[in-house]
């Protein structure tokens, strides 16, 4: 075997586009890299001939529904369009680069980005979620933003089949082992199990980096005769989805057919990456760069060339290769990770080239920078793809998909909790109601989920101030002021089922309150939205109520999507999940140090609670329990969130509260018990007074998941000053009991006494119990 | 010499009197907690000096930590390959030297010093078989070492303790020889949490300039940053014993 170009480009029967025009009716196996008949006769006209066999494989993986967002982007411009001034203030780079970026104040920017690894974590757990990590991190990196954190919102199928474990185990460790060996504390999460996850889990990832103002990059290649270089690790045959079909170009029937289109990671070498990266942004050495994700170096140079101002030309044979069999079609489509493209000037080579060497990191310069216009591509000088590159980035087909209401919406929204089979014999005495509390926060979405958590460092880099299981993540930015970020990530695939556009901004508005709760102030939203196919009128319904909702929502709390990414065709046969848009909230804390836990401390702190309760049993975890799922998900009230919202934020900076909570799935009895668990700390509970404002009965009161609520602990002496400015704003609060620390129990009058204790140890036992 | 590229400014040290002694932090390609050791340094009061794994002096600092991490991957074995860097050999040499360099090895750090030859024993996968995150009680069984004189004999400390290859091991002839020798400097509390024999989780040389331990007090040295327990500072003593020393030494 010998790795020199030479002789390995003699093997194949390469494809030019000289030979292309020749030959127009030679037959190309589009169908098989997925193109369909139109996109295939579009490509055609755009090149004015047939495309040889590097362009297929590149228009082919740039024009796939993972790259190119054809299904979804009539849908996406409304992130876009519903943008107000307000949205703008703090919007440093928007959607459409790698990651957006805010602006944090004091010289700070922040950029945060949600995705999906979805499908590679079905087929192979361990290295899909490693490489969801890393890929994720890479979009961080290419901003000039150094990576502070990340966090897993993670859906698997049934705890108990027997498939979930497999899953499970795999992605956790997957997650663990890449981001614990980068460095980057982990600083939560979701975790949720639902048996329409079964055939596809989801697995998203987001990072967050922070970076001063004048290191931000972008992702162009511009400036005539600046140079091309490929860096970091080298190309191999993994993550090529349709190689096979490109075997045909070679002679050679002995190079390794089966290779997996899963990709492989290699923390240590992403972990060099990123230093060598951030020496890179320090010295300004580099005047664009890109990550290598998705459709590898096609996608590299056609969007470094189509955001730059002029063309791009690139001698293939000079990429460093791991399997020196790849074909140019290969190597073009390859989705090998620990790569980086970027562009140099021809006088900072040198330092450059100082830096890669000093952090033995390989690279090789693959061309320049031109005025063409057109990305060139040559093996061994014979040009074998020459396009617009915007063809190939950014025009791509766009579709209008049909979408309809599905027939079997209004029955399901017919098909209430209350009064169905499931509902029989709902807990009402004291003894059913203690019980149905412990069964509540023993039950797989609604336990401790430790058993992930401590898998991840949460402490590497020393600036977390909070982690899972609080509200949100929050991180230090500057160590001087105390200046930092917080983050959550919410979403809930059963309140999205019953109702596309508010579950959408349903899970908006948790993520928004989570944030809230820590008392950060909510600046930015990453989304994820995870759905069935879209060729699909139901699905693609839900997809369009789902945007819709989420952007209308956005607008009215005030808070601009940055970025994002869509993952459809996440079904098994025709059942597709339940629509899973995962929504992330950044927020910005002036002082860390003034951040809130979720946790009682202080014996005979009081006990508020914010919002109002009304029978909202729908969608709920207590009727997710009883196995049912119908009716209408909870009220969403985006007014009544953002007022909330600054209620928390207030409240934390002015130091009247030393803990809060939000309500969300599993209600009250969820929140009461987890801000006793998290420090192991007791508390008397009375809801007579809720019961009679409300009317509502305890059942109700305790399960009931209405949204825009949250419970604060707060000082006696906190307690005249935090009641007048609730009642100055007009936002109904009530006292609703006084921490105990001393007595060991949760008692909630109406309820049989619940011992910490007794609780901590069903809500710790369920995972180990099904994972080990 | 690299420099440690920070996020921020530098907190402010608690014993701004030990300014003069510095404390060289090494980064190996693939070191995570360098920063971390970086500031816990600055905090107990002393001058970080950033050393790079394939420098071949030591830049004339009085101490020296091996930060965690995963150098070059653990792809071989952890500290297996960073043992043979050249900042390594100048390392061993001044450990072992009159001047008895003080040398703290840190979960990754721990590994390199073993591998290193500079303590006894070896580190293995945890007997779980995961990686673990959690706070960890350790006792302090000997406060004689040059990092653990800040500390009462006996004391019990709260630190991370964050790693997938932490059960210690050696022979039982090793073993004796360490508890006989007192250089057990530190013990898991109430759960061992990786199988390591006799609950060791950090051990010294024969002259206690060299101490190694798994858990992380570098995470334990700022309120509201580190363990929930004991205002999460109990790592601060590890680098305040070293440079107390270092500077009465001097005077």
């Amino acid at each position: 075997m010998t790795t020199s170009a030479e002789t390995v480009g003699k093997k194949f029967n390469i494809d030019t586009v000289e030979n292309a025009a020749k030959t127009p009716d030679t037959e190309l196996p589009w169908a098989e890299l997925g193109l369909k008949q139109n996109e295939f006769d579009e490509v055609v006209k755009v090149l004015g001939r047939r495309p040889t066999g590097a362009e297929l494989a590149m228009y082919s993986v740039m024009w796939s529904e993972h790259c190119s967002y054809k299904s979804s982007k009539n849908h996406l411009r409304q992130f876009g369009e519903k943008v107000t001034e307000e949205m703008k203030k703090d919007m440093l780079v928007g959607i459409g680069e790698n990651a957006g970026v805010t602006n944090l104040g004091d010289g700070w920017a922040v950029t945060f980005k949600i995705e999906s690894h979805n499908s590679p974590s079905f087929v192979e757990p361990y290295q899909g979620a490693a490489t969801g990590i890393g890929g994720i991190v890479r979009d961080i990196i290419s901003m000039g933003a150094r990576p502070v954190a990340v966090m897993d919102p993670l859906r698997f199928g049934a705890i108990d089949h027997p498939d979930t474990a497999r899953v499970m185990h795999g992605a956790v460790a997957g997650i663990g082992g890449y981001g614990n060996s980068l460095g980057l504390p982990n600083i939560g999460g979701e975790m949720v199990f639902d048996s329409v996850y079964q055939g596809n889990p989801l697995v998203n990832a987001l990072a967050v980096g922070v970076m001063r103002h004048e290191d931000i990059r972008l992702a162009n290649a511009s400036g005539k005769g600046n140079k091309v270089v490929l860096f970091g690790a080298r190309t191999g045959g993994d993550g090529i989805g349709g190689a096979s079909v490109l075997a045909s170009e070679s002679f050679d029937d002995t190079k390794p057919s089966k290779r997996p289109a899963v990709q492989v990671g290699d923390p240590f070498a992403e972990k060099v990456l990123i230093e060598c990266c951030l020496e890179l942004f320090k010295g300004s050495l580099v005047e664009g760069i890109q990550d290598l994700g998705a459709a590898g170096i096609s996608c590299a140079t056609s969007e470094l060339a189509s955001n730059g101002d002029g063309g791009m030309q690139v001698e293939l044979t000079s990429v460093l290769l791991r399997d020196p069999t790849l074909t140019p079609g290969e190597i073009l489509m390859s989705e090998s990770q620990e790569r980086m493209m970027a562009v140099v000037t021809p006088e900072n080579i040198a330092a450059f080239e100082a830096v890669m060497d000093k952090w033995a990191v390989e690279y090789s310069w693959l061309g320049e920078v031109t005025d063409t216009g057109r990305l060139i591509i040559t093996w061994e000088g014979e040009v074998i793809v020459d396009v617009d590159p915007r063809t190939v980035a950014h025009d791509g087909p766009v579709y209008d998909r049909p979408f309809a209401r599905p027939s079997w919406q209004d029955s399901v929204q017919a098909d209430t909790f209350t009064g169905s089979v499931q509902d029989a014999g709902r807990p009402s005495t004291s003894g059913e109601l203690a019980a149905a509390i412990t069964e509540l926060i023993a039950s797989p979405n609604m336990c401790s989920k430790a058993w992930i958590t401590k898998q991840y460092d949460r402490y590497v880099g020393g600036n977390t101030a909070m982690a899972f299981p609080d509200d949100a993540g929050v991180v230090r930015v500057d160590e001087e002021t105390g200046l930092g970020v917080a983050l959550a990530t919410d979403a809930n695939g059963r309140y999205t089922y019953l109702d596309p556009y508010h579950g959408a901004q349903l899970a908006l508005a948790e993520a928004y309150r989570n944030v809230a709760t820590s008392g950060a102030v909510p600046m930015a939203v990453s989304d994820c939205l995870n759905f069935g196919s879209p060729e699909d009128p139901d699905v693609m319904w839900q997809l369009a109520e789902s945007i819709r909702g989420l952007s209308d929502a956005c607008m009215e709390l005030g808070v601009p999507v940055t970025g994002g990414n869509v993952s459809l065709y996440n079904q098994t046969g025709t059942v597709p999940i339940h629509p899973s848009p995962v929504v992330a909230v950044l927020g910005k804390l002036d002082d860390v140090a003034r951040r809130t836990p979720s946790g009682w401390k202080e014996d005979g702190q009081a006990i508020y609670l914010l919002g109002t309760t009304a029978a909202e049993l729908d969608g709920s975890e207590w009727s997710n329990l009883r196995g049912h799922l119908g009716g209408l998900p909870p009220k969403v009230d985006l007014s009544i969130e953002r007022q909330l919202g600054e209620i928390l934020i207030n409240a934390s900076r002015d130091g009247m509260i030393d803990a809060a909570h939000d309500l969300s799935e599993g209600g009250l009895a969820a929140a009461l018990v987890e801000s006793a668990l998290r420090y192991g700390v007791g508390a008397r509970i009375a809801l007579e007074e809720l019961l009679e404002r409300d009317g509502v009965d305890l059942f109700t009161a305790l399960f009931s998941e209405s949204q825009g609520r949250a419970i604060v602990s707060v000082p006696r002496s906190e307690e005249v000053r935090f009641k007048d400015m609730c009642t100055a704003r007009g936002f109904a609060h009530l006292r609703i009991g006084v921490v105990d620390a001393a007595g060991g129990k949760l008692e909630i009058n109406g309820v049989d006494e619940l011992s910490v204790d007794a609780l901590n140890e069903a809500h710790e036992a369920t995972l180990p119990k099904y994972f080990g | 010499m690299t420099e440690l590229p920070l996020i921020g400014g530098a907190p402010v040290a608690v014993e701004p009197h030990l300014g003069g002694a510095k404390i060289g932090v090494v980064t190996f390609p693939g070191t995570l907690d360098d920063r971390d050791a970086a500031r816990a340094v600055r905090l107990a009061g002393g001058t970080a000096v950033a050393l790079w794994h394939a420098d071949t002096h030591l830049a004339d600092v009085d101490a020296v930590v091996i930060p965690g991490g995963f150098s070059y991957g653990d792809y071989l074995r952890a500290g297996a390959i960073s043992r043979f860097a050249p900042l390594m050999s100048r390392i061993i040499d001044a450990a072992n030297s009159d001047a008895k360099l003080p040398v703290l090895g840190i979960c990754n750090g721990f590994q390199i010093l073993t591998e290193s030859h500079l303590l006894p024993g070896s580190m293995i996968k945890n007997d779980h078989l995961k990686f673990l995150c959690r706070d960890q009680v350790l006792r302090v069984e000997n406060n004689n070492t040059l990092w653990t004189s800040d500390y009462e004999a006996g004391q019990e400390i709260t630190v991370p303790l964050k790693n997938q290859d932490g059960q210690y091991i050696a022979d039982d002839k090793t073993l004796d020889a360490l508890e006989a020798e007192g250089r057990v400097v530190f013990r898991y509390v109430g759960w061992n949490p990786n199988g390591s024999r006799r609950d060791i989780a950090g051990i010294s040389n024969a002259a206690g300039n060299v101490v190694g331990l798994m858990p992380h007090p570098e995470h334990a040295v700022e309120p509201g940053f580190g363990p929930e327990s004991n205002a999460g500072t109990d790592g601060l003593g590890f680098f305040t014993s070293v440079l107390n020393k270092i500077v009465g030494g001097a005077q």
